[in-house]
């Protein structure tokens, strides 16, 4: 809980991960000062790319007592103003599952070997960081609690699968390795409603351990307060509140 | 999120951009996220020189009826283009 009498400071900076194929890529890394234990959360940044929103919200975390890294999955497509990296992105009709897959294992296992860690590591993202954040609770080890806000593409239909996403998501259920919390806009047109529902009852189906928090007058990205159309101020009040809640619950409380 | 719907066409021009003129050879069209309007999905059109670097860009991001409507003008503009053309290159008389 966040007393105006304590002490804060916090290091932020830019470093360096092992990713997939052993490539080292950039990472946003937010921590507070001192030894901790801190938990430690990964942050899959969405399709606009690795931009401030995302550099803000590692920052956040790292407010709340949380050792937080943002990897640039893009990295490895260049390097320029985030729009321009999400054009060239775009234009290649995304980035590998696998290799994202692997890039955000590389993330945990670099918050796993800090000796401020309090042994526990959660995974969000949102957009299509939401879904990779999904790919990685079920196929990355080492990942305690994950937080899928508004991931869509985690169903799929045969004519979605290309060679850069060539399994759905919502088939690696079974394995689902952690309690997944997902935040979701009644109006958003990916996922659908009826996505979400259908996600809702693979889990249930498998057993597995999950919270669906379904928001109504919000679309997609709507913690967004850089995108207007998109923000809604009151659910996305509600949505942090419940994000917190559900990675204290898991990870353990904050130093 | 992302639609990943793209196409890619070869051109043969040149462009404006952030540093200046530069030459453009494909352009992408997507119906996706978009980085500016405040639209969730555009039609975004990148004409691009590939070979020089990310920001040899320039970039449009449309509602769909504003594009099919540039598409639907561009098909005019180029009717006319080739009318003239055909009656330069005919022999006078």
């Amino acid at each position: 809980m966040y007393r105006t009498g304590d002490f804060e400071g916090m290091v932020a900076e830019t470093t360096a991960v092992r990713g997939a194929d052993g490539d080292l890529i950039h990472a946003y890394f937010a921590r507070p000062m001192g030894p901790g234990p801190f938990p430690g959360v990964v942050l899959v940044h969405h399709m606009p790319g690795w931009d401030e929103w995302y550099k803000e919200a590692t920052r956040r975390f790292a407010h709340h007592g949380y050792a937080a890294i943002c990897p640039d999955l893009y990295c490895r497509e260049g390097h320029g103003a985030p729009e321009d990296v999400m054009a060239k992105v775009r234009a290649q009709a995304g980035v590998p599952d696998d290799r994202v897959v692997a890039d955000l294992a590389g993330c945990v296992e670099y918050l796993r070997a800090l000796p401020i860690l309090n042994g526990k590591v959660g995974v969000m993202g949102t957009c299509s960081g939401g879904r990779h954040t999904y790919l990685a609770a079920c196929r990355a080890p080492g990942i305690d609690a994950a937080v899928d806000c508004w991931g869509g593409g985690v169903v799929m239909g045969p004519g979605d699968l290309s060679p850069n996403r060539p399994v759905a998501p919502i088939d690696y259920t079974s394995d689902l390795s952690c309690p997944l919390l997902g935040i979701f806009g009644d109006d958003d047109r990916s996922p659908t409603a009826e996505q979400v529902n259908q996600h809702e009852e693979a889990l249930k189906q498998h057993g597995k351990d999950y919270e669906f928090h379904r928001y109504p007058n919000a679309g997609h990205g709507f913690f967004y307060y850089d995108r207007p159309a998109a923000y809604r101020a009151e659910q996305a009040v509600d949505g942090w509140a419940n994000l917190w809640a559900f990675f204290e619950k898991h990870l353990g409380a904050t130093a | 999120m992302c639609t990943y719907i793209v196409e890619k066409t070869g051109i043969s021009g040149s462009g404006k951009g952030a540093g200046g003129w530069f030459s453009v050879d494909h352009a992408y069209v997507s119906y996706d996220h978009p980085f500016h309007v405040q639209l969730e999905h555009a039609l975004n059109i990148d004409f691009v020189n590939e070979a020089s670097g990310l920001d040899a860009r320039v970039a449009v991001e449309l509602t769909r009826e504003s594009a099919r409507s540039l598409a639907a003008t561009i098909l005019q503009a180029l009717e006319r283009a080739d009318a003239h053309e055909a009656a330069a290159e005919s022999p006078a008389g």
